[in-house]
C-alpha cells in the first residue's frame, strides 16, 4: 500500500496535441479517488501514465515516495481492472486470478491459497474452472476485481470497471466495490465519465476537462461548492438550471423575473468586478432548490423569491417530483455549458429553455398549467460567462484555479 | 419450401460448377489407356493403373518430395517471419511500422514474373538455381505479405487490454507474448500456414523458371515435363494421376478446415 | 464513444517522440524492430535488390548464347521490345484476360458471395466447393481444362465442338483461357466480397424493405455502398493477379496462335531465347504496368490499401 503522487503530470503526443496539463495530484495512502469527466478529458490517459502503459511526457509519479516514471508496468506493483475486465479467454477463472502470481514465480500452494481467499471474497469460488466465455457479466468482472486483488498490489486502477454491465448490476456491483475497497484499504484510482459512480464511490472526486483538473474535493464539496459551471452542471442529476442574468445596482435581471439581490450576492459581486454598471452573469440554481410555493413554510418565504410560469412535463418519481418549466429568453452562453452539451452522455443537462425544478411530492401542479415557484435566494450560484468562474463561491483559496 | 428450393438449385450449380473440372481430371486418371480418349466423363473401364505408373517413375516421386519439403520449409519459415512480424505490427509501436506494411503490400501485388530474369542470372550465379533453397527463398517472399495480413487481422482480433492486463499483472512485453497472446493466436498461426502452404504449393512460374533438373523441380513443373513412361506413351493419364495426388492434400485441407480457411482469407485479404 | 476511443489510439501512439522514453516504451520498439527485421531483410532482399539489378539488366546487351556481347546499350533494349509486335499482342491478350475475366468473376464472384453470404441449405458444402478451385493447384486445373477441350479425349470438346479443335485455335483458346482463369478465381473473389457483405448490417437491409426498398434497391443502394472498399480491394488485387497469368496459358497452348501473355513471352524469352536484357527489359516493363494499374486504382477509385491506416486494422 502506498501514496501516489503526481507532480505537473503532462502527456503531450508527437503530433503536438497535449491530454493531460500538469496535474497536480495527491493521492493518499488507502484513498479512493475517482477520475471524473467527459470523454477526452485525459482522465483515462492519467490513469494509463500512473499504470505506465503510457509514458509520462513530463513531470514526476511516485508511488510511496518512489519515482516511477520510468518502470515498466509489472515493476510498479500495481494491479489494473479494465472496462472490458481483459480476461484471458484462454485460461479459466482460477488460471486468471492466478496468472500474475505465477508470473511473480510465487509457490504453487501459495498461489492456490491466495486464489481460493480472492474466489471466496468475491463468491467466485463454484467458478473457478469455468472460462471467462461461459461467465455472466457480473461474474466476468468479479473475475476482474479478483485477479486484482490476489497480489495485494500499492494500487488498484480501476478504468470503468462498471460500465459495461447493465443498470441494475451496476448499482449493485458499486456497493461491493466500495466495501471492497474499504476491506482491502488498498488505495485506488478510479476512472469513471459517470458522475453518479463518483459521487457515491469515492473519498475525493477529481473532475477533469480538457487534460486540466477542474477541481478536486469530498463529493458533497463539489456538490455544494461548484469552482466553476463545469463542475456545476458535471455534479448532479439532473443537472443544475443555468440561467442568463444582468447585475443592476440591487437587482439581478432573469429570465424569471428580476431577482433582489442578496447581501450575499452583493458581496460576491463587489469581491470579483468593478461596482456599478450592468454586469453579465450565468445564475445556477440546482432543481431542488426550487419549491412549489404554495408548499414552502411562511418562515422559510423572505428567503426566495417567487414567479410564475407555464408547466411543461410533470415526472412524478414518487418522493419527488420533477417538474420542467419552460422559460421564456435567452439561453446562458459560456464555452463551459458548450463543452458540458457536447458531452450529453456525461451530464445529464436540460435543454436550455427549460428549467427543472424538484418539488415536493405533495405538488399539486399540473402540465399545461401556469404553476407558481419558489426559488432559495441563499442556495443561487453566480457565474462569470467570460471564465466560468463560481463568484459566490467565498472559500475559494487563491491559486486553487484549474486554469 | 420454394425459398428452401431455389437456395438449393442455387448451390447445386455452385457446387457442380466447383467440382467438375476436379472430377473430370480424377476421372481421366483411372481411364485405361483404351478408354483414355473415348471422351465419356465416367471411365467405362477403371484402374489404378496411372498411380501405379507413376510411383514407379523416378521424375515423379522425386518432384513430390521436392515439392512437400520445399512447401514445407517455406511454409514454416515465413509463418514464423510472419507471425513475429505481425505481431509487431498489431501489437507495438515503432518507428518503421509504416514503411513495414507498405513494402508488403508491393510484394502482395508484386508482378512476380518482374523477378524471374534477375533471379535467375542472381541464382545461376550464386550456386542457388536448382535448388531447394532457389526455391523457398522467393516462396518465403512472396508467402510473407499474405503471412502478415492474415495473421496481423487474427491479432488484432485479440483484444489489445489483454496484453496490457498482462502487463500489469506482472509480465514482460516477452512473457505477455509466450503466456496470454500465443495461445490465443494459435488458431491464426495454423490457418495461415495452411494458406501459406497453399500458395507454395501452387507456384509454377518460379518453380519452371529457376529449376532445370529432377534436383528440385516440384510436381507441377514436372507435370508439364511429363512423357509418360515411355516414350511412346501418351502421358495423359500419368499426368492425371500425378495431378490427383497433389490435388489431395487440398482437398483435405478444405474438408477439414474450411471454416478457417474462409476466415483466414477474409480477415487477411481484406478488411473492412 | 468506445469506437472513437479505439480510433484514436493508433494514431496518438505514433512514434517520433523526442521526449525521453521509458524503459518500457524503448524495450517495445527495440522488440518491434527485433520482430520486423527478419521478413523485413528477406522480403527487400528478395524483390528490392532483383528489381533493381533487373533495371540494370535492361539496359545491356546481355545474350546468354553470347556472353562475351555483354554491353552497356542505354535504352535500346526498350526500344526494341516497345516495336515489337509480339510484345504488343502479349499486352493486349494480357489486357483482355485481364479485362474479361475480372469482369466476369466480379460478376460471378457478388453472386457466389450472395450465396455463401445467405444460403440456408447446404452453407457448409457450398463454403468447401467453392474453396477448391481457389485451394486446387493452377496447373492441375489447366491440365483438366486441356484435356476436356482436346478433340477426343473432352467430355467438352465433344459436346460443344465437335468439329474443331478449340485450343489451336486464337479465340477458342482465348476463350478456354479466360473459362479457366474465371473458374479458378471466382471463389477468391467471392470469399472477399463475403467479408465485405458480412459488414452491411442487418437492420440496414430490414429498414431499408421497411422503408419500401426492392430486392434491387436493397442491393445497389445499401449493399454496395457500405461494399464499395471490399469490391475495390477485390478489383485491386484481382485485376493485378489477372495481369500475371502465367500457368493457365502455360499448359493450355503454352503460347501457340498468339496466346501469350506478357509474363509467357517474358519466361519464354529468357527459357529459350536466353536473352537476359531484352526479358530484364519486359520485366520492367510489367512492372511498371502493374505499378500504373495499381496508382490508378488508388487515385481514381480510392483504394483504401490495406493497412494504409496506420497498419493498424480496426
Amino acid at each position: 500500500m502506498a501514496d501516489i503522487v503526481l507532480d505537473k503530470v503532462s502527456k503531450k503526443y508527437p503530433d503536438g496535441t497535449v491530454a493531460v496539463h500538469d496535474v497536480d495530484l495527491e493521492i493518499a495512502d488507502g484513498e479512493f479517488i475517482i477520475l471524473v469527466g467527459p470523454s477526452g478529458c485525459g482522465k483515462s490517459t492519467t490513469l494509463n501514465m500512473i499504470a505506465g502503459l503510457e509514458d509520462i511526457s513530463s513531470g514526476e509519479l511516485r508511488i510511496g515516495g518512489e519515482r516511477v516514471n520510468d518502470r515498466a508496468p509489472k515493476d510498479r506493483d500495481i494491479a489494473m481492472v479494465f472496462q472490458s475486465y481483459a480476461l484471458y479467454p484462454n485460461m479459466t477463472v482460477r488460471e486468471n486470478m492466478a496468472f500474475p502470481l505465477r508470473l511473480a514465480k510465487m509457490d504453487r500452494k501459495v498461489v492456490d491459497e491466495k486464489v481460493g481467499e480472492a474466489a471466496r471474497v468475491l463468491e467466485l469460488t463454484d467458478y473457478l474452472d469455468r472460462r471467462p466465455a461461459n461467465l455472466s457479466g457480473g461474474q466476468r468482472q468479479r473475475v476482474a476485481m479478483g485477479r486484482a486483488i490476489v497480489r495485494s498490489p500499492k494500487a488498484f486502477l480501476m478504468d470503468e470497471p462498471l460500465s459495461n454491465l447493465d443498470a441494475k448490476l451496476r448499482v449493485q456491483m458499486r456497493t461491493q466495490v466500495s466495501r471492497l475497497q474499504k476491506q482491502l484499504g488498498t488505495t485506488t484510482v478510479y476512472v469513471t465519465h459517470d458522475q453518479t459512480e463518483a459521487m457515491t464511490l469515492g473519498d475525493r472526486v477529481v473532475v477533469m476537462r480538457g487534460g486540466y483538473i477542474q477541481q478536486v474535493g469530498d463529493p458533497q464539496t463539489l456538490y455544494d461548492q461548484p469552482r466553476n459551471l463545469f463542475v456545476a452542471g458535471f455534479i448532479g442529476s439532473p443537472a443544475m438550471n443555468f440561467l442568463p442574468a444582468e447585475a443592476e445596482e440591487s437587482l439581478l435581471r432573469t429570465p424569471l423575473g428580476d431577482l433582489p439581490l442578496t447581501d450575499r450576492l452583493r458581496a460576491s459581486l463587489a469581491r470579483t468586478g468593478p461596482a456599478g454598471g450592468a454586469r453579465q452573469l450565468i445564475v445556477g440554481v440546482r432543481p431542488e432548490h426550487f419549491e412549489d410555493a404554495a408548499l414552502v413554510e411562511d418562515s422559510q418565504r423572505p428567503k426566495g423569491f417567487e414567479f410564475t410560469a407555464p408547466v411543461d412535463l410533470v415526472e412524478s418519481m414518487g418522493s419527488d417530483k420533477y417538474v420542467y418549466f419552460t422559460v421564456e429568453g435567452q439561453r446562458a452562453s459560456a464555452a463551459d455549458l458548450e463543452d458540458l452539451a457536447a458531452d450529453a452522455g456525461g451530464a445529464d443537462l436540460p435543454p436550455q429553455d427549460s428549467l427543472v425544478t424538484r418539488l415536493s411530492a405533495e405538488s399539486r401542479v399540473r402540465g399545461g398549467a401556469d404553476a407558481k415557484v419558489w426559488m432559495n435566494l441563499d442556495k443561487l450560484h453566480l457565474f462569470d460567462p467570460s471564465d466560468g468562474r463560481n463568484i459566490t463561491l467565498t472559500e475559494d483559496k487563491p491559486g486553487a484555479h484549474a486554469d | 419450401m420454394g425459398a428452401k428450393f431455389r437456395w438449393g438449385v442455387l448451390d447445386a450449380v455452385v457446387v457442380v460448377f466447383a467440382l467438375i473440372p476436379v472430377l473430370w481430371i480424377v476421372s481421366l486418371s483411372f481411364k485405361t489407356t483404351a478408354t483414355l480418349t473415348d471422351g465419356n466423363f465416367i471411365p467405362r473401364e477403371w484402374t489404378w493403373e496411372n498411380y501405379r505408373t507413376i510411383f514407379q517413375t523416378d521424375q515423379f516421386v522425386r518432384a513430390l518430395v521436392n515439392s512437400i519439403g520445399i512447401a514445407l520449409i517455406s511454409t514454416l519459415i515465413a509463418v514464423v517471419l510472419g507471425t513475429m512480424a505481425a505481431y509487431a505490427i498489431s501489437r507495438l509501436d515503432f518507428p518503421g511500422k509504416k514503411a513495414l506494411v507498405g513494402v508488403s503490400l508491393l510484394i502482395a501485388m508484386f508482378p512476380q514474373v518482374s523477378l524471374v530474369s534477375p533471379l535467375f542470372d542472381i541464382e545461376r550465379n550464386t550456386g542457388l538455381f536448382d535448388t531447394w533453397p532457389g526455391l523457398i527463398l522467393p516462396y518465403i517472399t512472396f508467402a510473407l505479405p499474405l503471412a502478415i495480413y492474415t495473421l496481423s487481422a487474427f491479432f488484432k482480433q485479440i483484444p489489445w487490454d489483454l496484453e496490457k492486463a498482462a502487463k500489469m499483472d506482472g509480465a514482460t512485453q516477452g512473457e505477455a507474448f509466450r503466456k496470454v497472446i500465443a495461445p490465443l493466436a494459435a488458431p491464426g498461426v495454423f490457418t495461415t500456414a495452411i494458406l501459406v502452404f497453399i500458395f507454395c504449393w501452387n507456384d509454377f512460374l518460379f518453380a519452371i523458371s529457376l529449376t532445370s533438373t529432377e534436383r528440385s523441380r516440384t510436381v507441377p513443373v514436372a507435370l508439364s515435363f511429363f512423357t509418360g513412361a515411355s516414350q511412346f506413351e501418351d502421358p495423359t493419364g500419368a499426368i492425371s494421376a500425378a495431378a490427383v495426388v497433389i490435388t489431395i492434400p487440398i482437398i483435405l485441407f478444405v474438408l477439414f478446415f474450411q471454416r478457417r480457411i474462409v476466415a483466414g482469407l477474409t480477415s487477411g485479404a481484406v478488411k473492412g | 464513444m468506445s469506437v472513437q476511443e479505439k480510433v484514436r489510439i493508433p494514431a496518438r501512439r505514433s512514434p517520433r517522440t523526442k521526449a525521453v522514453l521509458s524503459e518500457g516504451k524503448r524495450q517495445e520498439r527495440r522488440l518491434g524492430w527485433l520482430l520486423c527485421a527478419p521478413a523485413a531483410i528477406v522480403m527487400v532482399a528478395v524483390t528490392a535488390y532483383p528489381i533493381i539489378y533487373s533495371v540494370w539488366l535492361s539496359l545491356q546487351r546481355y545474350d546468354l548464347k553470347f556472353p562475351d556481347q555483354k554491353e552497356f546499350v542505354g535504352l535500346a533494349n526498350y526500344a526494341t521490345v516497345l516495336s515489337n509486335g509480339y510484345w504488343w499482342s502479349a499486352f493486349g491478350v494480357t489486357a483482355l484476360i485481364t479485362v474479361i475475366s475480372v469482369t466476369a468473376e466480379l460478376v460471378l464472384g457478388m453472386g457466389l458471395a450472395l450465396i455463401m453470404h445467405k444460403t440456408v441449405v447446404g452453407r457448409g458444402l457450398v463454403r468447401t466447393s467453392a474453396l477448391i478451385p481457389y485451394g486446387i493447384v493452377t496447373v492441375v486445373a489447366a491440365f483438366s481444362w486441356r484435356y476436356a477441350w482436346t478433340p477426343g479425349t473432352g467430355y467438352l470438346a465433344n459436346l460443344v465442338t465437335p468439329d474443331g479443335a478449340p485450343l489451336t485455335e486464337r479465340a477458342g483458346a482465348l476463350a478456354i483461357i479466360v473459362l479457366a482463369e474465371i473458374w479458378k478465381t471466382t471463389p477468391f473473389m467471392a470469399l472477399l466480397l463475403m467479408a465485405g457483405l458480412a459488414l452491411v448490417p442487418d437492420d440496414l437491409l430490414k429498414a431499408a424493405s421497411m422503408d419500401g426498398a426492392s430486392w434491387w434497391q436493397r442491393f445497389t443502394k445499401v449493399m454496395l455502398p457500405v461494399m464499395k472498399p471490399a469490391v475495390l480491394v477485390a478489383l485491386l488485387f484481382r485485376t493485378l493477379d489477372a495481369f500475371r497469368v502465367f500457368d493457365n496459358i502455360y499448359v493450355l497452348t503454352a503460347g501457340a496462335n498468339e496466346t501469350s501473355s506478357v509474363s509467357m513471352i517474358a519466361y519464354n524469352n529468357l527459357m529459350k531465347g536466353l536473352n537476359l536484357g531484352i526479358g530484364s527489359t519486359m520485366s520492367v516493363l510489367i512492372f511498371l504496368t502493374v505499378a500504373i494499374i495499381a496508382f490508378i486504382f488508388v487515385k481514381l477509385f480510392g483504394t483504401a490499401a490495406p493497412g494504409s491506416d496506420d497498419g493498424t486494422r480496426r
